[in-house]
C-alpha cells in the first residue's frame, strides 16, 4: 500500500473542503435556533462558494490520486463547476420555499451539500468502486430530500418510490461492476480498457460477460438519468418531492449521472461501441419520443417538467451514441456537456418560477393556474417564457444553441435519423411548453407569485444567462471542448 | 475445475443434511397434535396476541444508532489487526473515520434521540 502524498489530497481538494464543511455545518446547525435556519442556508452557500473558488483555481490542472482511484482533469473541473452551481441554485430556491411550506429544517442544506459531494466524487471517479460510492453518496441524501415534507403524503410516496427504485438501480450498477470485474480482473476504468483490448487481441477475453456487465451499468445509470424505459419513477418523484428539492435533483443528479456514464463508457468500453451503438440509439430515440409525447397530456406543471426532463435526457443521450467513434467522439461529448449546461440553467430557471408560484398544500401547480401571471408580474412571466423557449430550442436562447450542436454532432457521426427524431420531437414539445406561455399571457387569472429576494435573483440570473450565453456560444463551447479534449 | 467440484460437493452435502433431517423427522416422528404444539414457535414461551402488533416508532432510531456503531466495529477489527503494518496513515484514517461517526453521535445526542421516550 502506498502512502498518500499531498498530491492525492490536492486531486480532490474541492470535494474535501465541501465534505468537511458539510460535517461541520451539521454540528453548527444544532446550535442555530429553529426560527433562524436561514443562517444555515447562508453557511451552506458559503461552503459551496468556497469549494467553487478552490475548483476554479484548478482549471487546466491534471493529476491522478489515491493509487488511480480518483482523477482530476478538465472534464472533472468543468463538471464540478456545473455541480457546485447546481448546489448554489438549489440553496437559493430552497431558502424561502422551505420556510413558506413549513418544512424549514437545517438538515435540508446539509443533505444538499452531501449530495453535491457525491456528485463531485462521481465526476472525478476513475474506478468503478468509487463510481459506486459516489452514486450512493449522491443518491441517499436525495431520497431524504424527496421525502423532506414529512407531513405530506405525496412527498412520503416520492421518497419511498425514489428510494426503492434508486436502490434497485444501484443494484444493477453493482452487478454490472461485478461482471466487468469478473471479465477483466480490475475495476480501474483505464485498467478495464487495457484488459479488454488485450483480451480482444489474444481472443481470450470473456466477451459476453464483459458486454453484459457494461449493459447492466448502462441500465443502472439509465435509471438515474431517467431514460426511457427506466423512467417510471420520474413523474411521481418529481411531483411529490418539494419543488426546490426537485429542481436540485432534476439538474444535479442528471448532470452527475451523465458525467459518470460519459466517463465510464468513453474510458472503459470503447471496445464495445459496435454493440452499444444500437442500444444507445434506441434508448435516445425512445426517450425523446416517449418523454415529449406523454408531456403533452400533463396538466400539472411539475409532472410536465418531469416528462420534459425525461425528454431532455434523450437529447443528451444522442451525444453518447457515437462515443466509440474517435473522429467525432470528442466533439459529440463536448456538445453533450454543453447541452447539460444549457439544460441545467434552463431547468433551474423553470423550477424557480414553479417555486415562486406554488402555494401551500400543493396549490398553484396546475398549468391552468398560471393564467394571468403576465399581468401581475410581467418579469416573472417573461423569464418563464425565456425558459420555455429555451426548452423548445428557440433562438435566442441557450437551448437552441445546445440543440444545434447536438444535432450537428449526431449528423457528423452518421446518425441523421436520430437527429431527425430530435428535430421532430422538439417541434412536438413546442406545443406543451408554449401552452404555459399562452396561459400566462393570454388568459385571466389571479395567482400572485411569492416575492423572495434569493429566488428572484436565481430566476433573473438564469434567465439572463440563458439569453446572454446564447449570444457567445462559441466561448462556452470552447470551454466544454477543452474540458473534454484533455 | 477441480476446486469447483469441491464447491458443488459442499453445496450438495450442505443441502442434504438439513433436508435429510427434516425429512427423517417428518417420516419417523409421531404426529400427535395439540393446540400448543400447533402454535407458532416464537421463543419457547406461549405466544400472546396477534402477529400484527404495532411497535413503537421510536425503536428505529435506536436501531439506527446501534447499527452505526455495530458497523463501525466491523470496520475497525481488520483495521486494528493490520495497524502495525499500515503505519501512521492508517491511524489518521481510522481517527478520521471515528470522528465522522462521532459527528453522527453528537448530532443524535443533541437532537434528543438518546432520551428514552
Amino acid at each position: 500500500m502506498t502512502q498518500p502524498t499531498i498530491n492525492d489530497f490536492h486531486t480532490i481538494l474541492p470535494m474535501i473542503v465541501l465534505s468537511v464543511w458539510a460535517c461541520l455545518l451539521l454540528l453548527v446547525d444544532l446550535f442555530i435556533p429553529k426560527d433562524r435556519k436561514g443562517i444555515t442556508a447562508l453557511l451552506a452557500a458559503l461552503g459551496l462558494i468556497l469549494s467553487l473558488g478552490f475548483n476554479l483555481t484548478r482549471i487546466g490542472m491534471e493529476s491522478v490520486g489515491f493509487s488511480g482511484m480518483v482523477v482530476l482533469d478538465g472534464f472533472a473541473t468543468f463538471a464540478n463547476v456545473l455541480l457546485l452551481l447546481s448546489g448554489l441554485f438549489g440553496v437559493a430556491l430552497a431558502y424561502g420555499y422551505v420556510r413558506r411550506m413549513g418544512i424549514e429544517r437545517g438538515e435540508y442544506y446539509t443533505l444538499l451539500l452531501f449530495s453535491v459531494c457525491g456528485m463531485m466524487l462521481m465526476a472525478q471517479a476513475a474506478d468503478l468502486i468509487i463510481v459506486f460510492l459516489a452514486l450512493e453518496l449522491l443518491s441517499i441524501p436525495l431520497y431524504v430530500l424527496a421525502a423532506f415534507a414529512r407531513g405530506d403524503m405525496q412527498s412520503q410516496e416520492a421518497g419511498v418510490k425514489y428510494f426503492l427504485l434508486g436502490a434497485f438501480a444501484t443494484g444493477f450498477v453493482v452487478y454490472g461492476t461485478a461482471l466487468v470485474f469478473g471479465a477483466t480482473g480490475t475495476t480501474s476504468l483505464g485498467g478495464i480498457f487495457a484488459a479488454a483490448s488485450a483480451g480482444a487481441s489474444t481472443g481470450s477475453g470473456n466477451g459476453l460477460m464483459f458486454t453484459i456487465g457494461a449493459a447492466l451499468i448502462l441500465v443502472g445509470f439509465g435509471f438515474k438519468v431517467a431514460a426511457v424505459p427506466f423512467h417510471m419513477w420520474t413523474p411521481d418523484v418529481y411531483q411529490g418531492a418539494p419543488s426546490a428539492a426537485t429542481a436540485f435533483m432534476s439538474s444535479g443528479a442528471k448532470v452527475a449521472g451523465f458525467v459518470a456514464l460519459l466517463r465510464v463508457f468513453s474510458t472503459s468500453f470503447p471496445a464495445l461501441a459496435s454493440d452499444m451503438n444500437g442500444i444507445l440509439w434506441t434508448l435516445s430515440a425512445l426517450t425523446m419520443i416517449v418523454g415529449n409525447l406523454i408531456a403533452i397530456a400533463q396538466t400539472n406543471i411539475k409532472r410536465m417538467l418531469a416528462y420534459s426532463s425525461i425528454a431532455h435526457a434523450g437529447y443528451i443521450l444522442m451525444a453518447f451514441v457515437s462515443y466509440g467513434n474517435p473522429q467525432v467522439a470528442s466533439v459529440s461529448i463536448a456538445s453533450g456537456m454543453f447541452y447539460l449546461m444549457a439544460y441545467t440553467l434552463t431547468n433551474f430557471g423553470a423550477w424557480s418560477v414553479v417555486v415562486a408560484l406554488e402555494k401551500a398544500e400543493g396549490k398553484g401547480l396546475e398549468i391552468a393556474d398560471y393564467a394571468g401571471v403576465a399581468r401581475k408580474h410581467p418579469a416573472l412571466a417573461a423569464a418563464m417564457a425565456v425558459f420555455m423557449l429555451s426548452f423548445i430550442g428557440f433562438p435566442p436562447t441557450l437551448g437552441m444553441v445546445g440543440k444545434f450542436y447536438l444535432f450537428r454532432a449526431a449528423i457528423a457521426g452518421g446518425y441523421t435519423g436520430l437527429a431527425l427524431i430530435g428535430v421532430l420531437t422538439s417541434l412536438v414539445s413546442a406545443y406543451y411548453y408554449l401552452r404555459v406561455v399562452v396561459n400566462m399571457y393570454m388568459r385571466e387569472g389571479e395567482l400572485v407569485p411569492e416575492r423572495e429576494p434569493w429566488l428572484g435573483f436565481a430566476t433573473a440570473l438564469t434567465a439572463a444567462a440563458t439569453v446572454a450565453l446564447s449570444l457567445v456560444p462559441q466561448w462556452v463551447f470552447l470551454l466544454a471542448s477543452t474540458a473534454v479534449m484533455k | 475445475m477441480n476446486e469447483w467440484l469441491y464447491v458443488a460437493l459442499f453445496v450438495f452435502v450442505g443441502l442434504l443434511i438439513p433436508v435429510g433431517a427434516i425429512a427423517a423427522g417428518f417420516i419417523f416422528g409421531p404426529k400427535k397434535a395439540n393446540p400448543i404444539k400447533k402454535s407458532t414457535y416464537e421463543c419457547g414461551i406461549e405466544p400472546v396476541g396477534e402477529v400484527w402488533v404495532q411497535f413503537k416508532a421510536q425503536y428505529y432510531i435506536f436501531a439506527l444508532v446501534f447499527l452505526v456503531f455495530d458497523v463501525e466495529a466491523v470496520f475497525l477489527f481488520p483495521w486494528a489487526v493490520k495497524l502495525g503494518q499500515l503505519g501512521l496513515y492508517a491511524v489518521v484514517e481510522g481517527i478520521l473515520f471515528i470522528t465522522i461517526l462521532i459527528v453522527g453521535l453528537v448530532y443524535t445526542w443533541r437532537k434528543g434521540m438518546l432520551e428514552w421516550v
